[in-house]
């Protein structure tokens, strides 16, 4: 036990003082300071773990926050729709970002969280939606942004379902093995596609999406625009999750062979969360592709699948507000970072492994509300 | 086969590797009893519930349930039909509330489609709520309805047991198999099972039961089925295969089975 304690205690300050490193910059007489600060850190949430007063506060808040959930969403949806009015163009393009990671994050979570695939090579069907929207409206000018929106998801679906057909019969480690295959196949295509996809210089000039007359040029209205995205796939998501499909996903993932028993077809459970998945991934990836108004291979590293991944796995898995929390923090951070460019994948890693070691259910946790409401009496009792 | 057998086996075989497993079993169920299979660890009885569900593919023989033939189904079809189980070494959802597992259950009984799931259509919410009404249902017939919000991680093992008894009765089946439901029970819980079983089958479901607790299996089965060593070493009524020398012969080694009460 003691062993144990002692080994957490070093994991945890050698990695503050890892992720202090860059800002300290060798000033070595803050190292002291900072060590100070982390400790008092730790005794306050020590004492807030085992304070009864504290822990009733933490539960009441959960309790509050559950029974007024509409309320919480209507706040944090109406933070987001006024805050372009107080930040600049380059902060309201970093949330933009964000909220184009969140959606692939939630699309990614159906397959990794819910159903427990785990899938490396995810951002090819953000590839294949980009390019279908970069192809048809601007490289071949075929049809407008709102009919190439939908037929970028249904090409990456197609895609998924493609690659579902043979690879889901495989298992695990096996599985996400062809999965990353899959995303570096699809990005030789893009660079090799010379004809279609226009090679590594990629495609040019795709436009904003418009209303009628009006076109979202301003960085602003694309916010909003990709905001309600976000929040329409959340809730088609979150919908699913709380049906007879969530439910049989996560019972697949739980225990296969007892799901199957149970009259649950796995492979096309497993077809149907994969195929949902990359549909919103290449709705995703027609938005990115009018946002950007320019596209090439380069966005769509094996780098972006893990960051995705990362997303869902920070967040909680299976979590669906999880997602979109992960990805914002996974996005908007760094972005301060910037200065720090050269050690920001370090303090990234930092981050990474200390939430694997200490709450390696993510932020949110898989089942944030189910665990607070373990021990509630039954009603009536 | 007769018109009371519900379930059947034809020479039932599967090899692993040059292992046998099961040598050619051929058993019939009758239409409402309570069968048990018994025979000493390894003698294929678990197997045997793997090759009749599914969940191994047979290398011989043949499987029929209500004189339909299911021998190359894949579990899921099998589950369908009508044929549920329980699984030796217990398999709940851990991460899911006790409804929620029960309602899994219930998925091939639900007709409300995605659409209707997203938009939460009214169909939507019938179909749920009666779902969720019948899973409760089910969770107060193996005693465990006070604990539905709760997550099945947090249960005992022999309330694993009873929700995983629940989660398979949830499919509605003809015929239940179950897989040693009392071992490492106490003996009043294991009472509780025995009587749990004969309102199982007052409900119109054959039940067919893998047990090592002689107490149990001598006190409610109809007709017990004796493996060893992957074949059929004897059938009948309990008192008959109690005194059977054969079954003395594979189960202890010789010498005198326990009494029975």
């Amino acid at each position: 036990m003691n062993g144990r304690n002692l080994r957490n205690d070093l994991f945890y300050y050698l990695g503050i003082l890892l992720i202090c490193a860059p800002f300290l910059k060798m000033h070595t007489v803050y190292v002291p300071l900072v060590l100070l600060v982390a400790w008092g850190v730790r005794s306050c949430a020590a004492f807030a773990g085992e304070s009864r007063t504290f822990s009733d506060i933490r539960l009441k808040t959960v309790n509050t926050l559950v029974a007024h959930q509409t309320l919480a969403v209507g706040v944090i949806l109406s933070a987001a729709l006024l805050l372009p009015f107080a930040s600049s163009n380059y902060l309201i393009d970093v949330l933009t970002s964000a909220i184009l990671y969140a959606i692939l994050a939630t699309a990614l979570n159906i397959t990794v969280g819910l159903t427990g695939v785990l899938v490396l090579g995810f951002i090819g069907f953000y590839g294949v939606g980009a390019y279908t929207t970069g192809i048809l409206t601007a490289k071949f000018a075929l049809c407008g942004f709102w009919i190439a929106l939908p037929l970028s998801g249904l090409a990456a679906m197609l895609c998924g379902v493609l690659l579902g057909i043979p690879a889901l019969r495989l298992k695990g480690d096996y599985l996400a093995v062809v999965t990353l295959g899959f995303g570096e196949i699809i990005r030789i295509f893009l660079t090799n596609l010379n004809g279609l996809t226009g090679g590594p210089n990629g495609i040019l000039g795709i436009k904003r999406p418009s209303f009628g007359l009006f076109t979202l040029d301003h960085p602003r209205d694309f916010y909003w625009f990709s905001l309600a995205m976000l929040a329409l796939i959340v809730l088609i998501v979150s919908r699913l999750a709380n049906s007879r499909y969530g439910r049989s996903w996560v019972a697949i993932r739980e225990n296969e062979m007892a799901a199957g028993a149970l009259g649950i077809n796995v492979f096309r459970k497993h077809l149907l969360s994969f195929s949902l998945s990359a549909f919103f991934g290449g709705i995703a990836g027609s938005l990115f592709a009018v946002k950007q108004g320019f596209i090439s291979p380069d966005s769509f590293t094996f780098y972006e699948s893990v960051l995705v991944l990362c997303m869902v796995v920070l967040g909680g898995i299976g979590n669906v507000i999880g997602s979109v929390t992960g990805a914002l923090l996974l996005i908007v951070v760094p972005e301060f970072l910037r200065e720090f460019s050269l050690y920001r994948m370090l303090v990234f890693g930092a981050v990474m492994i200390a939430f694997m070691v200490f709450r390696p259910n993510g932020l949110l946790g898989s089942r944030m509300i189910t665990q607070e409401i373990q021990d509630r009496e039954d009603d009536g009792q | 086969m007769t018109a009371s057998d519900i379930l059947t086996t034809d020479s039932l075989s599967v090899t692993f590797g040059g292992v046998k497993a099961l040598a050619g079993v051929s058993i019939s169920v009758r239409q409402g009893e309570i069968l048990s299979i018994i025979g000493p660890n390894g003698a294929g009885k678990t197997t045997f519930f793997n090759a009749v569900t599914g969940a191994y593919a047979p290398t011989g023989g043949r499987v029929f349930l209500s004189g339909r033939e299911i021998t190359d189904m894949g579990p899921d079809q099998v589950a369908r039909l009508g044929l549920a189980r329980s699984f030796q070494n217990l398999k709940p959802f851990a991460e899911m509330t006790l409804l929620e597992n029960v309602l899994v259950g219930r998925e091939i009984h639900m007709a409300s489609g995605m659409l209707a799931a997203i938009l939460r259509s009214p169909a939507f919410h019938r179909d749920e709520a009666a779902q969720k009404q019948r899973a409760r249902e089910l969770l107060s017939f193996v005693g465990l309805e006070q604990r539905r919000d709760q997550l099945a991680r947090n249960l005992t093992y022999g309330e694993r047991k009873m929700l995983e008894i629940a989660r398979a009765l949830a499919l509605e089946p003809s015929v239940l198999l179950l897989d040693e439901p009392v071992a490492g029970m106490n003996p009043t819980e294991t009472g509780f099972v025995m009587e749990l079983v004969q309102n199982i089958r007052r409900q119109g479901i054959t039940v067919v039961i893998i047990e090592h607790d002689m107490k149990m299996v001598m006190g409610i089965s109809d007709r017990i089925y004796v493996l060893d060593h992957g074949e059929l070493i004897a059938e009948g009524l309990p008192h008959e295969v109690r005194a059977n020398p054969a079954v003395i012969e594979a189960y202890l080694g010789g010498g005198t089975l326990a009494p029975a009460h």
